[in-house]
């Protein structure tokens, strides 16, 4: 049984702990340097440029790929893809943290973090974008710690309460894709109020569709992603019905994210032709429209639906970190490469070594938690005492 | 489990019925209505022909609102050499504009321009900006989360932050001297202008002066009163000798309001909550009846299926049967044919 093998007399000096010690070190050196000196002293923000990586790379790309959450879900508990189930608690377990740390990640960013319930709860500004975004992240991270609470459940052997939250299962379901939807599609709206900053490729009446379309497919590609380091890392960890399922996954998963990457870059051209903008993809900032588009979104899934045809499993992986990257990219354009794009090269931002420290040590913090509940968990085997019940 | 399924439940409709009635009071997405600013507002004409560019706007500003004394002296003008903009420590900003016709220089004061629908007001998601009705736009410290989404939304990149307080940074900006208007003061920089480059009034007014200057002088203005209508129009507003871009004002602003980009995707927020719940059970529903049809088929096959090997057999017996039966008989035949061929040699011999 997997919990058997649990934490083996090894020594605590391991590779992984020892690189994972030092990040989380320099993380907690920032954050003190954070909140005695101030964003001033840690980053490279300024007037002009008051987003940098934080929120073009923590809080945008860590809510879009924790989107495996709903996407996974939903496809199994509402589509009906029961041959998915397996893949279900390792998704809402990376979406609840994904969305923890998103939130810690604010925590750096916002100026009074304890003030961070104040549009919910003190003075709701209701005309903003953020507001909503606020609300849903809120409702969801609620969700997502509901829906991933039977695995800790079962871990403490509380039955009843377990078995009561499996049944809410359904509605639970469906709360966390619509919250999903509102808030993944306002992340994109966000950007619709400075038309002036945001470059006119990128700035589009359908920000909200794209943001939540390319969701799905870094939803689908982050659980493939994903499920590639833990067969590497955490296989002993897996039972036989995970196993069996596993590959399943990778290749339905794939067909799903490459035919959604296949409508999003329909809708990315329908995008172009509305707002006319065909000139400029032969400027140097089209060229770098046309790499994002092409090189990765439109390759990846080329390369997805190879995979799928020929049932080759290191192509799937390979697409899926592909599009990870290509996910990343989409959200750093909008939110810093392709924001304030007429401002003058001296006037640009760039993250500094403090910033890119913080968000490695915070990606660092989801993994080593990742790993804690894994080994200690029912996230990759049925808990025996509930095999029968789905 | 610190939340219940009702409380929660709770939270969803009021987040639901929330979105939904603010709709009610600020959306007009597909109306014509236009916001003129609050009636008898105030604001600020600014006429960059009479701007010298001594400085004493700035000096007075930072000296009403207590700001933090600058590195250079207010009367040192080597400062116009580099172009600026506003920050923490200053609230408005003189640039110098080097004209490109070898005509003399021109000179802009630069802040808040004080929108009638401000970006910053409408991006705030704790209502810490708002448009008084003095026509100043205000910020309250208190509510201000740091967030700086104010500062991505503003279409004149005015708020600035102070990004060396480590716990209580604010939003730092022009608000019109507010505080002075209430007590009928004149705010700081107007007050103290030299040559009258700044022009306290209701807004309504402004607009007819500026309209007059330009008739008066038509040969000295450009054509148009910037802020009369970018952005949705502004309370504090320019006139300029060029072209206004000339004098770091950007033309391709448009003129609808910040909220306007936005009241989209807000308006379909109660639509969506509204329709995915149905779609999400209709596609749960339907899927859900296809495996039940799906087993009720595999049932019925295999009844069929049994059935049919039932049948088969019935018939596969019921030829064994007959083929017994008459093999039964053909040997029943062959033996009388024996006995009575047998019984005939019999009567013969």
């Amino acid at each position: 049984m997997p919990q058997e093998t649990n934490l083996p007399n090894k020594s605590v000096l391991t590779p992984f702990n020892i690189v994972a010690g030092i990040i989380i070190l320099a993380g907690l050196i920032v954050t003190v340097l954070r909140f005695t000196k101030g964003l001033g002293t840690v980053t490279n923000l300024d007037d002009n440029n008051p987003w940098g990586l934080w929120i073009g790379f923590d809080l945008l790309c860590g809510v879009a790929l924790a989107a495996g959450g709903y996407v996974t879900s939903a496809a199994c508990y509402i589509f009906g893809f029961k041959r998915f189930h397996s893949a279900v608690r390792p998704a809402i377990l990376t979406a609840f943290l994904g969305y923890a740390l998103v939130v810690l990640a604010l925590h750096y960013d916002v100026g009074r973090p304890w003030r961070l319930p104040y549009p919910i709860f003190v003075s709701p500004g209701t005309t903003s974008l953020l507001y909503e975004v606020g609300l849903c992240v809120f409702l969801y991270l609620t969700v997502l710690f509901i829906e991933y609470s039977p695995a800790a459940l079962e871990w403490l052997g509380m039955k009843k309460l377990r078995n009561l939250i499996v049944r809410m299962t359904l509605v639970l379901t469906i709360f966390g894709v619509v919250l999903s939807t509102l808030h993944q599609s306002s992340l994109g709206a966000l950007f619709m109020i400075a038309p002036s900053k945001l470059h006119p490729l990128w700035y589009s009446n359908y920000l909200p569709v794209y943001f939540f379309v390319s969701s799905i497919f870094a939803g689908l590609s982050m659980v493939i992603f994903e499920g590639t380091l833990a067969h590497r890392f955490l296989h002993d960890k897996m039972d036989a019905t995970h196993l069996k399922e596993s590959d399943g996954v990778v290749f339905g998963f794939s067909k799903a994210a490459s035919f959604v990457m296949m409508g999003y870059l329909s809708i990315k051209l329908i995008g172009i032709s509305v707002d006319n903008n065909w000139h400029l993809l032969f400027t140097g900032w089209g060229l770098w429209f046309l790499l994002e588009l092409i090189g990765f979104v439109a390759l990846p899934a080329f390369l997805y639906s190879l995979a799928v045809r020929e049932r080759n499993l290191r192509w799937a992986r390979w697409a899926a970190a592909w599009s990870v990257l290509g996910l990343v990219l989409n959200r750093l354009n909008i939110s810093v490469i392709a924001f304030n794009w007429h401002l003058p090269s001296a006037q640009r931002y760039f993250p500094s070594w403090m910033e890119i420290v913080t968000s490695i040590f915070i990606v660092t913090l989801g993994v080593v938690i990742y790993r804690f509940i894994t080994t200690r968990m029912p996230i990759f085997y049925d808990h025996p005492d509930y095999r029968h019940d789905i | 489990m610190g939340v219940t399924r009702r409380k929660f439940l709770g939270w969803v409709g009021a987040a639901t019925v929330g979105t939904t009635s603010m709709m009610g009071t600020r959306a007009h997405a597909a109306s014509n209505k236009h916001f003129d600013g609050f009636p008898g507002s105030f604001g600020v004409l600014h006429d960059a022909t009479r701007c010298i560019g001594c400085r004493k706007c700035e000096e007075a500003c930072n000296r009403v609102n207590e700001l933090p004394s600058p590195d250079q002296p207010f009367d040192d003008l080597a400062v116009l050499d580099n172009p600026r903009r506003t920050n923490a420590a200053a609230f408005t900003i003189v640039n110098r504009f080097e004209s490109d016709d070898g005509g003399p220089a021109i000179y802009a004061k630069n802040q808040c321009n004080q929108c009638l629908e401000p970006a910053c007001a409408s991006a705030c998601f704790v209502r810490a900006l708002r448009k008084d009705k003095t026509g100043a736009v205000v910020y309250n410290a208190s509510l201000c989360v740091g967030c700086r989404y104010c500062m991505i939304a503003c279409p004149f990149n005015i708020p600035a932050y102070e990004y060396n307080e480590p716990l209580t940074p604010r939003i730092r900006k022009c608000h019109l001297c507010q505080f002075r208007i209430e007590k009928g003061l004149l705010p700081g920089c107007v007050e103290t202008c030299p040559t009258e480059a700044l022009t306290f009034g209701e807004r309504d007014r402004l607009l007819k002066i500026a309209g007059q200057r330009i008739n008066n002088f038509p040969g000295r203005y450009v054509d148009h009163i910037y802020g009369q209508h970018e952005m949705g129009g502004t309370s504090w507003m320019y006139l300029s000798p060029k072209p206004f871009t000339q004098i770091g004002l950007r033309e391709d602003l448009g003129v609808q309001p910040a909220a306007r980009f936005t009241s989209g995707p807000l308006s379909a927020v109660p639509i969506i909550v509204g329709l995915w719940p149905v779609l999400l059970t209709g596609i749960y529903a339907i899927s859900k009846r296809k495996e039940k049809i799906a087993q009720q088929e595999r049932i019925e096959a295999v009844a069929a299926t049994v059935a049919d090997a039932n049948e088969e057999m019935k018939v596969k017996l019921a030829e064994l049967k007959e083929k017994m039966t008459r093999e039964k008989e053909a040997a029943i035949n062959l033996e009388v044919k024996k006995a009575l061929k047998e019984a005939a040699e019999k009567e013969e011999v």
